[in-house]
């Protein structure tokens, strides 16, 4: 596997710390005028999402990490792990519950995810910004009631529960934002 | 040049500090050099180029060639030869310099930059404390308090523990809790855990003006080691902000303990698989024949000009940092 020296070091760059991929996301040169010269990277950790602080001493030779961003169709799900395939090569990807998280919620068949993979296995996914969704169980809607704002619960075909606007019913095909996990609108079959 | 390279130089051609930043760091330049003449030191000018180059392991020099191919060093401080002068008898001298050091790229970093420079015979390193800190109540305009502690006082009380006391394994653990990852031991390790206690932990708490001093004397450069218990080197700095702005010593005036302490040096460079570097033995004939009994201080004007700014980056007070030039 290659090495990256602390001089190669730059916002993106992707490294092993701790045995973790990690992306860095500001590196920082800090050296006392008659001292050692040290690189203070902050990162992030790509299986845990979790931004951490590291410090390097200038001139040492950081573990590459093998990762990747694809673009991979969702398959289905075998109650166990999702399955995803590059629609380029055909080639497939299996994702466990830990790399999925709670992209879970927002998975429908045949959409289109960005996957990271390390060493060729995903680790993280993340749903489109947008997804659209059947309705498969809300209270029965209040028609012509638009305006008020108020909302009920509604669970969609992935099995997530989220907030809809009273007029939505069963069976409707709404827009969701799934950074937000946010109602967006009713979308036109 | 690459496409992108001449599309990036293209959009580079304008200067990164404002013209108001720059009028502001002539008026400044003006103001030190009214400093020094007023008090009847002398403003000199050293080669930029030379045989010998600095030995701090630290420290890596660029290194230029005539036609002949003899190499010449862009010097990474003008040190050496200003004590030739001071040994030839000039008196209190000071100068304001490009020095060049490389690899050294960041916010606070450019591999050239601008030092300011002086030597006072007769004096110690306490009373150039005294004249560094009338300088700054010049330039900063405001007689703000400054506050002096060692090294040790300021470890302990910011960093929670003695740097000459504490055991280097104790030290090393303190250090990766603190977030350092080493790829391996390195060799003068004690002094890498010092430097990264002081840097992450210590010197982000000094808050305003603060002179460090009292050095351990692994860290003593070109400073006298006084033989106190435990001995310490008579150099100090100067922490604005916690932004190292300065380094001075009461100089090492020994030409026996210079050339110890050099080859010293270039011992540590073989065995980090560093360049030797060639003595400057014009230096050392200099100390041989009498450097006056004296204290000389180095103060980085970028980043003294940009804490008088009120700027976080020196690219903010310079026309072109190296990503311009």
């Amino acid at each position: 596997m290659a090495n990256y020296s602390t001089s190669e070091f730059k916002a993106g760059l992707k490294i092993m710390i701790d045995n973790d991929p990690c992306s860095i996301i500001e590196n920082e040169f800090v050296k006392p005028g008659k001292g050692q010269a040290f690189n203070r990277v902050k990162f992030r950790n790509l299986k845990t999402g979790r931004v951490i602080e590291r410090t390097f001493k200038s001139g040492d030779s950081v573990e590459a990490a093998d990762v990747l961003e694809a673009s991979l169709q969702y398959l289905y799900n075998d109650g166990e792990e999702w399955h995803f395939m590059d629609e380029a090569s055909y080639e497939q990807y299996t994702a466990n519950k830990d790399s999925v998280g709670d992209a879970a919620s927002w998975l429908r068949e045949q959409d289109t995810c960005t996957v990271t993979l390390w060493n060729a296995l995903p680790i993280l996914v993340v749903p489109p910004n947008f997804v659209t969704l059947t309705v498969s169980d809300t209270d029965p809607g209040l028609r012509g009631d638009t305006a008020s704002g108020a909302t009920k619960p509604a669970v969609v075909e992935t099995g997530a529960t989220i907030k809809v606007p009273l007029f939505v019913e069963e069976g409707e095909l709404i827009k969701i934002d799934t950074r937000t996990g946010e109602y967006v609108s009713r979308v036109k079959q | 040049m690459s496409g992108d390279a001449r599309e990036n130089a293209a959009g580079d051609w304008s200067p990164s500090a404002s013209l108001a930043a720059l009028r502001e760091r002539a008026r400044l330049l003006a103001l030190i050099r009214d400093f020094f003449t007023g008090r009847g030191v002398l403003e000199v000018e050293t080669p930029a180029m030379a045989h010998a180059g600095a030995s701090d392991i630290h420290i890596a020099s660029l290194a230029t060639r005539n036609r002949d191919g003899q190499p010449f060093y862009l010097q990474t401080s003008p040190e050496f030869a200003m004590k030739r002068l001071l040994a030839a008898g000039s008196g209190p001298i000071y100068q304001v310099c490009r020095a060049f050091r490389d690899g050294e790229h960041g916010r606070l970093h450019n591999p050239e930059f601008t030092l300011l420079e002086w030597y006072r015979p007769g004096f110690d390193e306490h009373a150039l404390m005294d004249e560094l800190d009338a300088l700054l109540v010049q330039l900063l305009g405001s007689a703000d308090s400054n506050r002096r502690m060692t090294y040790r006082q300021a470890f302990i009380e910011l960093g929670g523990i003695d740097p000459f006391e504490v055991s280097t394994r104790a030290l090393h653990e303190h250090a990766g809790k603190r977030g350092l990852k080493l790829a391996q031991d390195h060799p003068g390790e004690r002094d890498l855990l010092l430097d990264f206690l002081f840097s992450h932990i210590v010197q982000p708490a000094l808050e305003g003006r603060v002179f460090v001093y009292d050095y351990p004397p692994s860290q003593a450069a070109l400073a006298r080691v006084r033989a106190s218990q435990p001995p310490v080197a008579e150099r100090f700095e100067l922490f604005l902000d916690g932004v190292e702005i300065a380094n001075g010593y009461h100089e090492l005036t020994d030409a026996a303990e210079q050339r110890r302490r050099f080859n010293a040096d270039n011992r540590a460079r073989e065995q980090r698989g560093l360049e030797q570097m060639p003595v400057d033995e014009r230096l050392i004939s200099a100390l041989a024949h009498g450097l006056p009994d004296c204290a000389g201080v180095a103060v980085g004007l970028d980043r003294l000009f940009m804490v008088a700014a009120g700027e976080s980056s020196i690219e903010a007070v310079m026309a072109f940092p190296i990503s311009r030039a």
